[in-house]
């Protein structure tokens, strides 16, 4: 399990990817259903 | 289909909901069974290690930003053709998420390019820069549709912006053939066989068409949105 999170080393450029593009995503998806939700 | 039927803003609203929900839920699928085929079916790289895994985002949200530019273009252009309202409410659906891809692409690029290229970042690279110009031109789209406050007279504005833009598309796919650039040429291409392992190109492939499906959905709630904020419902 931590060999997987350990990415052979490359643990920062691998999640630090995955990470900002699902939290960029996230963002995206609250703003949206928090505009959708107000009407 | 009645295509004129749905070219208005108050017929289209309830079936754009309906394509959020259909894509948005097809989106989740496809990403789960793209991360899954990316981090526990294809194999580490001979050459980069773990490293490459990052190809499964960054090459998908690339296509992404290119793509959903040229969509953009084309609602614009239609828009300023047939000067039908729905076409630039459609445009400016789309800018946010082609910058919000346009933006992943360039962080994953650059945390790639660390491990692989000893660098995060080169001024002056083609290929880099005329990504990071695609980044411009979408905040450039915004914000001129936003500095005018006739949204009629904004939709032409920006459809203009978004056109004299459109050649920075081709400029960034084949940059990396015109110029000398950090950046490697394409995995993936129409005419070649890939380059790459099957099973890395079915991770890739699944995650490009998890993207397709939410860049649809996000499209639609917001389209959504700038319909009702227009009073066009």
């Amino acid at each position: 399990m931590s060999d997987f999170f350990a990415m052979g080393g490359y643990a920062w450029y691998v999640w630090g990817s995955y990470g900002v593009t699902f939290l960029c995503l996230a963002i995206e998806i609250v703003v949206l259903l928090k505009r959708e939700a107000k009407a | 289909m009645r295509w004129f039927w749905y070219a208005s803003p108050q017929t289209f609203f309830p079936l754009a909901g309906r394509i959020a929900v259909g894509c948005g839920m097809a989106a989740a699928v496809l990403g789960l069974a793209g991360l899954y085929i990316g981090f526990f079916v294809a194999p580490t790289d001979a050459q980069q290690g773990e490293a490459y895994r990052i190809i499964f985002i960054h090459v998908p949200a690339a296509w992404m930003s290119m793509f959903i530019y040229l969509v953009m273009a084309f609602w614009a252009a239609l828009g300023l053709a047939l000067n039908t309202r729905l076409s630039g409410m459609m445009a400016s659906a789309l800018a946010p998420t082609g910058a919000l891809f346009t933006f992943i692409a360039l962080w994953t690029g650059a945390l790639w390019g660390r491990p692989t290229w000893g660098t995060y970042w080169v001024w002056g690279d083609a290929r880099l820069m005329s990504e990071l110009i695609l980044l411009f031109l979408y905040f450039g789209f915004m914000a001129l549709h936003a500095a005018i406050e006739d949204p009629r007279r904004a939709d032409r504005a920006a459809a203009v912006l978004a056109l004299v833009g459109v050649v920075n598309i081709p400029i960034i796919y084949y940059s990396v053939q015109w110029w000398n650039t950090l950046h490697q040429g394409a995995s993936v291409s129409l005419t070649r066989a890939p380059t790459m392992a099957a099973t890395m190109l079915a991770g890739m492939l699944t995650m490009a068409l998890a993207f397709w499906m939410y860049s649809i959905a996000a499209a639609m709630l917001r389209v959504r949105g700038i319909i009702r904020e227009r009073g066009a419902t």
